[in-house]
């Protein structure tokens, strides 16, 4: 067991975990941020996308002794940052979500798409969401979302 | 007094003909190169392209040339497939914003683990259960550095010396920096300790040992970095 002094959502967190531990087990249960999902755990999902100094990164295989320093955002805090709110209204806009379990993911990815890149093209949020799976198949209504939100940057 | 100064005209120029071919005879005979040093030279030449094989073998091994692809997409596996997850090259061979590589390929050094070194060690044998290799910098290399064709295909030996030797396509490096970055670049190491995959099973390693691949390069620079004639 070793001590970490996290950066998450602006706000300083210790824990005291195993140092291999995944970053998504310490949000999830040693922090209680449970918005971020786990899907299949090698990363070949998204479920579990977050970022970590803005980089959308996959928690599930990132041990903790890697994070370091550097600033988790998790989709607790999209509310509150400017891109994060614009894909969320989108979001319901559309009505994205079907059975919702992959979408904080999704979410996560699409905002650092648009901070990037704030006018995609199809083929950018193709590329981008491409590691998004989602079993409801909600692609279609994910991309429209984005447009949308990118309209509003 | 005519006579007489065509005689003299016709000696200066016999003169100046005789000694300007023996000048051009005696240069000629100080430069040709002694047969000793001439098959010296052919044996260091055959002895580099010799080592060059050797470093070919490894090159285009799935370890190595996965990601010297000529194509948008990085490849996996032992049969060198298409990376899952529609990942793409994008605009610096580091995919794009939302699915770059390092989404998942985490690197392993201690100063992204904030110091922690025993992190490096145990980073490997942790995420060997995800089947995730890790690497500092992981990236694609530049199309310029393709190893292989567009439909997946590894170029000759002479092609990818080509390549490798050229340094407008090779960021710039002479022959002491290819050994340099031979033995030293964390993602060239990578492919000496390349982790299992998800089904536990490890990775296949290059044909020769990283120590045999630097000895390999070192004698090729040495030879000067020789390439095999193109066919």
């Amino acid at each position: 067991m070793a001590t970490y002094e996290l950066n998450v959502n602006g706000q300083s967190k210790k824990v005291d975990v195993d140092p291999s531990t995944p970053l998504l087990w310490v949000l999830r249960e040693e922090l209680k941020l449970t918005g971020t999902k786990y899907g299949c755990g090698i990363s070949a999902c998204g479920a579990c996308t977050v970022h970590v100094d803005g980089n959308a990164i996959r928690s599930c295989i990132v041990p903790i002794a890697l994070v370091g320093n550097r600033k988790i955002t998790t989709i607790e805090a999209m509310a509150q940052d400017p891109v994060g709110r614009v894909v969320q209204n989108a979001w319901v806009e559309k009505d994205v979500v079907q059975c919702g379990y992959c979408q904080s993911g999704q979410i996560m990815s699409a905002v650092a798409l648009l901070k990037a890149t704030p006018k995609p093209t199809d083929q950018n949020i193709e590329e981008s969401m491409g590691g998004n799976l989602c079993r409801c198949a909600t692609y279609v209504r994910i991309r429209e979302a984005i447009k949308s939100a990118s309209q509003q940057l | 007094m005519l006579s007489n100064s065509r005689f003299f005209i016709r000696t200066v120029l016999f003169i100046l003909v005789s000694a300007v071919t023996w000048i051009a005879l005696t240069a000629s005979a100080a430069i040709e190169i002694p047969q000793s040093r001439k098959s010296s030279a052919d044996a260091n030449r055959a002895d580099g392209l010799a080592a060059w094989e050797k470093i070919y073998s490894v090159l285009i091994s799935p370890r190595c040339i996965n990601c010297h692809t000529a194509t948008n997409y990085p490849q996996q596996g032992e049969d060198r497939h298409r990376h899952q997850f529609n990942v793409v090259r994008g605009p610096d061979g580091r995919g794009v914003p939302g699915l770059t590589c390092a989404a998942c390929h985490q690197g392993a050094s201690s100063k992204a683990a904030g110091g922690a070194n025993c992190a490096e060690c145990h980073q490997e044998a942790d995420l060997d259960p995800t089947g995730v290799p890790g690497g500092h910098g992981w990236h694609l290399a530049p199309l310029s550095m393709a190893w292989q064709d567009r439909n997946d295909k590894p170029l000759s030996s002479a092609q990818v010396c080509r390549a490798v030797t050229d340094r407008t396509r090779n960021m710039n490096m002479s022959g002491p920096e290819l050994l340099k970055h031979h033995e030293e670049e964390e993602l060239v190491l990578y492919a000496w300790r390349p982790g299992r995959r998800a089904d536990g099973t490890p990775r296949s390693l290059p044909p020769l040992t990283h120590a045999q691949f630097v000895e390999a390069t070192r004698r090729w620079v040495e030879a000067g970095t020789p390439c095999p004639p193109q066919r």
